[in-house]
């Protein structure tokens, strides 16, 4: 294999992340800023999950935070009343959220655009409603303390091990999203999004390749919703809440639909922006507004997709 | 036994019968051109026969079997396929991958065998990609393989259609008005083709406006006019009979046809 075929294998967009996440941690000043690392590729995680069901199936969800109060009540719920150890849950909360979605997904997945996002939306705070109410199991609207485990050996009560198990999660994910892009399935979903259509006299099961995409996507959030109660040790229904659900679609549309990387690069502005920002005190919110708003004036197909069309056309 | 067979086949919308009581009986290998003046309910026709829509009243018969409100996908997968009047391109994709979803049918999909990219997937996705390449050959477009489906001109994604229906292998091949905004040359090189086609085995039904073409190519022509069968026979004989003369041309321009060509 030459080196340019390399460069255009699928992976390829993923091996500059590598080095970037084991230099950067060089540079961090104090265990803060891997804490926000960690959270940058917790919120990659559940942005990519969302991405390929927004961006590559078409389909969207305003209410993908339920599935992250699922995956991260089953890590504080699993361990403390039924004695399962936290991976056990983490896996348990995946399967249960994926589920759930290919229950809901049944009647909701058949509405389209619109529609098909109040439905969604109304999904998520149902979840969160849910959470808030079973207070005998979720400790209520204060929320329950979440035991924190020693995984794999490491202390996870520091932020440095979180950076590296989220970053590693993330990268996993990712090569996982990016295998089904170029499989069979991963075809049928980018071709429901251009025309439904041509998808369903070409043979595909259009309802079940939904799905398949949406229980996927859930499964996703579930673990980076688990992730985030593990490492905060403490949940609270605001996890399920409508702001996560937009924030989620804000990374993914931010970043780029249908792009693996523009997920984390959503995700990392969304999430360091806000800590960037707090010192300018009250003009914080007001300043976030504007530079979303001038990324999608500016980069309307996303960070990432629109960057890469640049650099194609300047290379030309 | 017929490849595709309509019985008494009857549609309306809104009161209005797009469809009335039209049978039709389509031998298999042969070009089987559908004709009307505009409103006939051709594509309606196409409609119902590839499951998007479900008839009021009569069926479908598939290879034999009938298949009377079948979806489209299990349609698909027994081996018929078709092209759409407007264009249903997946635009976001590459030509190559375009013609990669037609192969679906052929593949087996199972969603975690696909996450965790098996050797099976791989082997399978070079297989896809190999008949997929060999249907763009067909239509003279391998050269645009790696091309993104949107770069290209309307007369390239015409025949782009074809090549997705083709990697299929349908048993029955539904073309609607495959030469529409195509010049003569894209049109002597469609010809071409689905003689190619159907000289395989493969069944072509045809909706077309480009009375050359279909005079030249079919084996068999079925006129409607307003959702009813006109008239149905050789192309030589479709052409004469007067109740087709007249549909198209009104009853004065029928004599002034006759006179122009007497």
């Amino acid at each position: 294999m030459s080196v340019r075929d390399l460069s255009r294998h699928p992976l390829a967009a993923l091996a500059w992340i590598v080095p970037i996440i084991t230099v950067l941690p060089l540079f961090f000043p104090s265990a803060y800023y891997y804490r926000i690392g960690a959270l940058v590729f917790i919120f990659a995680l559940a942005a990519l999950g969302l991405n390929l069901l927004m961006g590559f199936a078409g389909q969207v969800s305003l209410g993908h935070a339920g599935f992250l109060g699922i995956g991260g009540y089953a890590v504080a719920i699993g361990p403390a009343y039924l004695g399962v150890p936290a991976w056990l849950a983490i896996i348990g909360g995946a399967v249960l959220s994926g589920l759930i979605a290919y229950a809901v997904g049944r009647p909701i997945l058949r509405l389209k655009g619109h529609y098909l996002a109040v439905a969604t939306l109304g999904f998520g705070l149902l979840i969160a409603i849910v959470l808030t109410n079973e207070s005998a199991w979720t400790g209520g609207p204060d929320g329950i303390s979440v035991p924190r485990p020693a995984l794999f050996g490491l202390n996870m009560r520091r932020s440095e091990p979180w950076y590296w198990l989220a970053a590693a999660s993330f990268l996993l994910s990712a090569v996982i999203a990016t295998n089904l892009i170029d499989s069979p399935t991963g075809r049928a979903l980018r071709a429901i999004h251009d025309s439904e259509l041509a998808a369903r006299v070409l043979g595909i099961d259009v309802g079940q390749a939904k799905l398949a995409v949406f229980a996927i996507s859930a499964a996703y959030a579930s673990v980076a919703g688990s992730y985030l109660a593990l490492f905060n040790g403490h949940i609270t229904p605001d996890i399920a809440g409508f702001l996560n659900s937009i924030e989620l679609a804000a990374m993914v549309v931010l970043g780029g639909m249908g792009s693996v990387v523009g997920s984390l690069v959503g995700a990392a502005v969304l999430v360091v922006l806000p800590q960037v920002l707090t010192i300018l005190h009250e003009y914080e919110h007001i300043m976030l507004g504007l530079i979303l708003m001038g990324c999608m004036i500016f980069l309307r197909r996303g960070i990432v997709p629109s960057l890469q069309a640049a650099w194609a056309g300047a290379r030309r | 036994m017929s490849a595709l067979e309509a019985e008494r086949l009857s549609i309306a919308f809104g009161g209005v019968r797009a469809i009335d009581e039209v049978s039709l009986a389509i031998e298999p290998g042969v070009v089987f051109s559908i004709i009307g003046p505009n409103g006939a309910g051709k594509t309606t026709l196409f409609n119902l026969f590839s499951g998007l829509y479900v008839p009021l009243a009569g069926r479908v018969l598939f290879a034999g079997k009938d298949v009377t409100g079948l979806s489209p996908d299990r349609l698909a997968r027994r081996g018929l396929s078709r092209t759409f009047q407007n264009l249903q391109i997946f635009f976001r994709m590459t030509v190559l991958e375009n013609v990669m979803v037609g192969r679906h049918r052929h593949e087996t999909t199972g969603v975690l065998a696909d996450l965790l990219h098996l050797p099976s997937v791989r082997r399978q996705n070079r297989r896809t990609r190999e008949a997929a390449r060999a249907a763009l050959s067909r239509v003279g477009l391998e050269a645009e393989a790696e091309r993104r489906a949107d770069a290209l001109p309307y007369g390239a994604l015409k025949r782009l259609e074809l090549a997705r229906a083709l990697a299929s292998e349908p048993k029955v091949l539904l073309l609607d008005e495959p030469a529409a905004g195509c010049n003569p040359v894209e049109t002597k090189e469609l010809d071409a083709v689905i003689r190619s086609i159907a000289k395989e085995g493969i069944t072509v039904v045809l909706v077309e406006h480009d009375m050359r073409l279909v005079m030249n190519i079919s084996d068999r022509v079925h006129v409607l006019a307003n959702g009813r069968t006109l008239a149905e026979g050789s192309a030589a004989e479709v052409r004469s009979h007067p109740a087709v003369v007249e549909a198209y041309l009104g009853v004065h321009g029928a004599q002034e046809a006759a006179n122009a060509f007497g």
